[in-house]
Order: C-alpha cells, then sequence, then structure tokens
C-alpha cells in the first residue's frame, strides 16, 4: 500500500468569510459570525456528509468488532514547521494513536481554541491542512467545536482532536502482549520531529535542513496486521522520543528491555543539532514514528512489511525484550558498555556550553 | 558522523583500556576538572572500563552548580521586577536557590526566556527598547567571550537597556583550591578541552610544577577522555608531572587570543563564592568600570539591597563535597531519596553537567 501524505487536494473555499481578516471574539459567541465561521471555514473544507446535518453530534450506526477511542490536544510553536504544521500534526497524532491500537481509524473530532487577532488567512490554511491530511489518511472530521479567547491568552490556535478507530477481531495490542524475547523494532529515523520544530522556534540555522516526520502509521500498521505478523505490542514516539515509550511498555508489561545504541537510526543532520544544543535524540518528539515489540520469530517479515511503506522504510531492529524488570531500559552503548536509559524528569533543556 | 563517530569507536575504546590497564602498576586517583567529561564518563561507563585501582573523581567543572545560591535568589529577584526580561541558558533554570527556581519564578508571570547564545539577548534587547533586558552569564572560560563580545556590541549599538548578571567563574583557582587543601588526594587531572581551547594550557603549566601534579587537556568524547587518562597515568607511572595535551584538535598553548582580548577589555579577575565550596580568591569575573552601565548588579544596586543577606545551602546537601571530590554522589545518604531531579536538594543534581544528575540519571541502583 502506497502513502497519499504527499498528494494535495484543493478544498479551499474561494469565497471570502464576511469581511473580516482576523478572528474576533465574536467568532466564538455563538451568534452569526460564529455561524459564518463554521460554514465558511469548518463545514466547508471538511466537507462530508456525517459534519453536514450540523447536529450536536455525529451519528453513524456501529459495526462489529471493538471500538478504539483517543484524544489529544496540539498546542505547537510555531504553527507551521519544516514538514508540516499544527493541523497535519493534529490529523496525524490521533489516527496514529488509535493505529498504536491496532485499529483502523474512523472518524475525528476537532475542537479549536482561537486566540483573538488570529489571521483568518492562517486558520483557513489549517483547516485545509488537516482536511488533507484526514483525507490522506481516510478518515473524516464529523464534529467539532471553536471558542475564541482574548489576545494574549492562547498562542494563535490549540487544537483538539478525539477520535474512534475499529479493532478487527482477534487483535489485541498492548503491552501485556509483550513476552520475554520478543524483538523491538524502530520504524525510522529518530528525533527529526523535535529538531525541525526546534530549529524554526529558535532561530537554529544550522538544523535548517532538518523537516519534520510528521505522518500517518495506519497504514502501515493495518499492513504489518493483515500480513500476518504476529505484533504484540506498538507505541508512537511522540512526546519524551524512544526512551519513554520503552519505560513505558516495560513497566506497564512488568519486563526489561534491553536496545543497542549502534543501530537505532538517527540521521546526521538531527544528531549533529542534539549534540550540539546538548539534547539526546532519544528524548526528542517524532510525530511519524513507532515502535513495533513482535516475536523474535517474526522479525524478518515484520521488517519487509515495513520497508514497504515510505512512512518506515528505515525500519530497524533495535533491542529485545527480557525477564529483568529493573531497571526496564537498559542501553547497550556503542562502545559496548551498558547503562539505564531513564524518564526524564521534565523537557531537556539546552545547555550552557 | 564526522568528530563523533571515530570517537565512539568501540575496537579504539577497548584498545585504550587494555592500555591502561597495562600501564598501571599500583592505584592513583584522579580528577576530570568538566561537567562535561563527567557527563561523557558516566554516560559511557568509561569508568567501569578502568582497572580497580584507578579512581576517577568527578571536579567542580560544571558552572550551573557552583553558582552561589545568593546569585540565584538575585536572578529570580530581578526576573520578578516589573519590566524585566531575564534571559538565560535553558539548564539553569531548574536550580534551586533559597526562594525558588526561574521556572517557578516563570510560572508566577516572570518573563524569563531561554536563549542560545547571548546574540539573542543583545536582538531581544534592541527590539524591546522599553524593557529591561537582564542576561544571567554563567559559564566557565568558554562562555565569556562571547558575552563580553556582546557587551562590547551593546555599548557600541548604544543600548541602555541591556545588561549581565555575571556569575562567570575561573578553572584554574579551582585547581589550585583543591590541591592546596589539606583533605586532597588528587593525583593527577583532566584539563577541561573547551576552557583550554579559549584560554590554552599555559597557566597550568606553572600548577604543574608546584603541585608536582600532571594535567592533560582532554576532550569530552570516550576515546579523548580514555586518551587523557592513558596519558595521566603514563606520567604518574613514569614519576613525570607537566601539562600535555589530548585535544589537540582543538586546543593550542596559547588558546585562543582574539576570545582572550575581548575578556580582558570587558572582564577583570574578582574574589567569587563558589556554590557548597566557598570563596575562592581571584576565582571569578567581574565587569569592569569602564562597562558598568552593563553591570545588572550595580544597575539594580537598590532593588538588591532591599533584601537581607545573602541565603544559605540547604542544610543537607553535600554538593560541596561532591565538587571537590570528596564523596561519591550514591554515597550521599539524601541521594535518590531525598534528592531527586523533581525534588533537588542542590544544583548538582538539576544541571545537565551535575555529577549527582549523571548518576542518577544512568546509574541508578538495579542498572546494567
Amino acid at each position: 500500500m502506497i502513502m497519499m501524505d504527499d498528494q494535495s487536494f484543493e478544498l479551499a473555499c474561494p469565497l471570502p468569510m464576511s469581511d473580516k481578516k482576523t478572528v474576533q471574539l465574536a467568532h466564538g459567541g455563538g451568534g452569526r459570525l460564529m455561524r459564518e465561521l463554521i460554514q465558511e471555514v469548518f463545514v466547508r473544507t471538511f466537507d462530508n456528509p456525517l459534519l453536514a446535518p450540523l447536529h450536536d453530534g455525529a451519528t453513524w450506526p456501529v459495526e462489529r468488532g471493538t471500538l478504539a477511542f483517543t484524544t489529544d490536544s496540539y498546542v505547537v510553536r510555531p504553527l507551521f514547521f519544516p514538514g508540516g504544521d499544527i493541523g497535519r500534526l493534529a490529523v496525524h497524532g490521533t489516527v496514529n494513536d488509535l493505529a498504536m491500537c491496532g485499529a483502523k481509524p474512523l472518524y475525528l473530532s476537532a475542537g479549536f481554541i482561537l486566540e483573538e487577532g488570529l489571521s483568518v488567512d492562517v486558520l483557513r490554511q489549517v483547516v485545509k491542512s488537516m482536511a488533507e491530511a484526514a483525507r490522506a489518511a481516510g478518515v473524516s472530521i464529523v464534529t467539532g467545536d471553536t471558542k475564541v479567547v482574548d489576545r494574549g491568552k492562547g498562542d494563535g490556535i490549540f487544537i483538539n482532536t478525539a477520535g474512534v478507530g475499529l479493532v478487527p477481531d482477534g487483535v489485541h495490542i498492548s503491552p501485556q502482549s509483550v513476552r520475554p524475547g520478543d524483538a523491538i523494532l524502530v520504524s525510522g529515523d529518530l528525533g527529526s520531529h523535535g529538531v525541525a520544530v526546534l530549529s524554526v522556534r529558535e532561530g537554529l540555522s544550522f538544523a535548517g535542513e532538518v523537516q519534520s516526520d510528521s505522518a500517518p502509521l495506519h497504514g502501515v500498521v493495518e499492513d504489518l496486521i493483515g500480513s500476518g505478523v504476529e505484533t504484540h505490542c506498538l507505541r508512537d514516539l511522540t512526546r519524551g522520543g524512544l526512551a519513554s515509550a520503552l519505560n513505558e511498555i516495560g513497566e506497564a508489561a512488568g519486563v526489561g528491555i534491553v536496545i543497542d545504541e549502534a543501530a537505532i537510526p538517527i540521521l546526521d543532520p538531527v544528531r549533529g543539532a542534539c549534540e550540539l544544543l546538548g539534547l539526546d535524540p532519544l528524548y526528542v518528539a517524532n510525530e511519524g514514528r513507532f515502535v513495533a515489540i513482535v516475536p523474535s520469530s517474526q522479525v524478518e517479515p515484520a521488517l519487509a512489511v515495513m520497508r514497504r511503506h515510505a512512512v518506515s522504510g528505515r525500519a530497524a531492529l533495535i533491542g529485545s525484550v527480557t525477564d529483568r524488570p529493573l531497571p526496564p531500559v537498559v542501553l547497550q552503548t556503542v562502545v559496548g558498555t551498558t547503562r539505564i536509559l531513564d524518564l526524564l524528569s521534565g523537557e531537556q533543556l539546552p545547555r550552557i556550553c | 558522523m564526522k568528530y563523533v563517530d571515530e570517537f565512539r569507536d568501540r575496537a579504539v575504546v577497548a584498545t585504550l583500556a587494555e592500555r591502561i590497564k597495562q600501564t598501571v602498576s599500583r592505584p592513583w586517583t584522579i580528577m576530570e576538572v568538566c561537567g562535561g567529561q563527567t557527563h561523557s564518563i558516566v554516560r559511557f561507563g568509561l569508568d567501569e572500563l578502568l582497572p580497580k585501582g584507578l579512581t576517577l573523581v568527578h571536579g567542580p567543572g560544571c558552572p550551573v552548580c557552583v553558582t552561589p545560591v545568593s546569585l540565584i535568589d538575585d536572578a529570580v529577584r530581578l526576573a520578578r521586577q516589573p519590566g524585566v526580561i531575564l534571559c538565560s541558558f535553558g539548564d539553569m533554570l531548574r536550580v534551586p536557590g533559597s526562594q525558588g527556581d526561574l521556572f517557578g519564578a516563570k510560572a508566577e508571570r516572570a518573563d524569563v526566556r531561554i536563549i542560545y547564545s547571548p546574540l539573542d539577548a543583545l536582538e531581544l534587547a534592541r527590539a524591546t527598547p522599553n524593557r529591561e533586558v537582564v542576561c544571567f552569564a554563567v559559564g566557565f572560560e568558554t562562555t565569556a567571550p562571547p558575552w563580553a563580545m556582546a557587551v562590547v556590541q551593546a555599548k557600541t549599538m548604544g543600548l541602555t537597556n541591556f545588561s549581565l548578571l555575571v556569575a562567570h567563574v575561573l578553572v584554574p583557582p579551582a585547581i589550585e583550591a583543591i590541591l592546596s587543601s589539606p583533605q586532597n588526594r588528587i593525583q593527577g587531572f583532566l584539563a577541561a578541552g573547551h576552557v583550554c581551547t579559549v584560554m590554552g594550557y599555559e597557566e597550568y603549566e606553572s600548577i604543574a610544577l608546584r603541585y608536582r601534579v600532571p594535567i592533560v587537556v582532554t576532550g569530552f568524547e570516550p576515546v579523548d577522555v580514555l586518551e587523557g587518562i592513558a596519558m595521566v597515568v603514563n606520567q604518574l607511572e613514569e614519576g613525570r608531572a607537566v601539562v600535555e595535551n589530548q585535544y589537540v584538535r582543538s586546543v593550542s598553548r596559547e588558546g585562543n587570543r582574539q576570545a582572550q582580548a575581548v575578556v580582558d577589555e570587558v572582564f577583570e579577575p574578582s574574589s567569587r563564592i563558589w556554590r557548597g565550596i566557598g570563596e575562592i580568591p581571584r576565582s571569578g569575573l567581574r565587569i569592569k568600570s569602564a562597562y558598568a552601565e552593563f553591570d545588572a548588579a550595580a544597575r539594580f544596586r537598590d532593588v538588591l539591597a532591599r533584601y537581607g543577606p545573602a541565603a544559605q545551602e540547604h542544610p543537607e546537601c553535600q554538593s560541596g563535597l561532591v565538587l571537590q571530590g570528596l564523596l561519591k554522589p550514591p554515597d550521599c545518604p539524601a541521594f535518590g531519596t531525598r534528592c531527586t531531579p523533581e525534588r533537588p536538594l542542590g544544583a548538582p543534581m538539576v544541571s545537565s553537567e551535575g555529577a549527582c544528575a549523571a548518576y542518577y540519571r544512568y546509574r541508578r541502583a538495579g542498572a546494567g
């Protein structure tokens, strides 16, 4: 299956929204201006039959199987960065959370908190980007909400998306399925999203060539499951990066995880930026990367499936699961020693020298 | 990646570790001065590759760790002043003073900004003429030149809203303080490669001579650190005590003269209190009177004078012993229990170059 994330759709409505160039408090006030905003920016762009009735919620008939339900909020500065924007992120993030449950993503909600004074053109651009990302991922945005807050009380746009997906019968993807001896696979190079956002936010010219990895992952997950790869656990490597995800899985599953530092793919510009800033790329956020935990006998077929998809073309075997739960994650360093790979206390901070 | 991969090469590391094992004939104690080296040692587990009798102790070379509580309190107080933007490098924000840390001040609506370069702060001052931009200038000789350059440029640009709260410290006086202590057990030093890139290593030659101690200017990658250790061990075994340079790809004997000149233009040596250690004569930098208008301590003297006498270190924190190489972090009774990165008693638990933070992050019980 080929990812469609590079395909573009012309969905923006050419009609101007009233005569307002910026978002005003009245756009969240429940009156005519709000109705115009919803109709002209959101409904036209997200265009789908479940959204069209503009009821208090969306309804649809239920198939058999198991439902997956998730939510996430998106607060990124700047709103646009190399390789993506907050709109793409808000769709991919929630689609990926559903995919990590083994679910086929179906429907999303979108809640917007807009800051008074936001350019309507910027809002249109973000909404268009969401619509494109949703269409490429085969999901519909079927319900939503808009609030406007005073200037200075927001950061342009905050977006919350929730998503519903369908888990096929017989699929049990969770940390509890992880067994000692399982293999840890990572879907691609790490740290690009975090470094891309940091480079534009802080004006770090040396990291300028790095693009965010933001991408939908449900296609490769569906293919893994459909190809019969026995998939025990999946986790996308967002905030906190690989290190935090592996710690969470290890603790939840009551197992230990040993990974090989030399096997973890990281692009040179990302490594270079992290070395300069004193950041560890294993804790840097990704928006289109995941780990898959599979029985050791399934490593080759799993890697073969993952490498068929552009989004996981650099998939690699990086470690294995042990029966020693403490500490949850041990790193074999590039020089042949071992150390723990711990959860961080908070955010990583750039160092002094 | 060039300049990284070849210095993390597993085979070279193994060869160097073996060479050290072959050379060592009796117990030796070596201090790595710089917190960056400490982190490299603990992160890559280099100490585990050394023979039993060879002990590495961690030095005072973490600028965040040695910044006194009173200066952190001053920074927090200035950050809380209306109209002030306080600029700091990121890893200073979590360090506790007696009135909380800068992150706490930020949460209480103080305008605290993380900067990546002194030039960012200069640009901020230019762009916001109605605000006072105060920079918490923390560091060793490495970061002094860019701060000095920022002050020179601020003067050239005619900025009247830019100042530094200077907490700069110097390495050689700290090495001398350690060597002249009656409790000293250090027999050789790895000097900090980046400090020497700026300052050169002439001033270490008299220390090596007077205290009969080998000093090797050393880099930060695993191969650098092990090679530096091998060079110190060679000298110790052969009974020599001179300054040698392992970090030749970056350091020359005279250092960077231009950087030294700009530091001399703006700063002069002064007595400085090191957190947990105490006062060391001529171990800090202060702004010369010709640039007094850029000295936040002078500019805000009246504001800072409103507060009482300088606060003391938390009584349970033993960071002074850690910073002098007299106590290993895991041997501190509070380590990992009453002192954690979430609730630190002292700076070495939160600084990115702090020894306690390195042990907490890479080496807690049950590891490996």
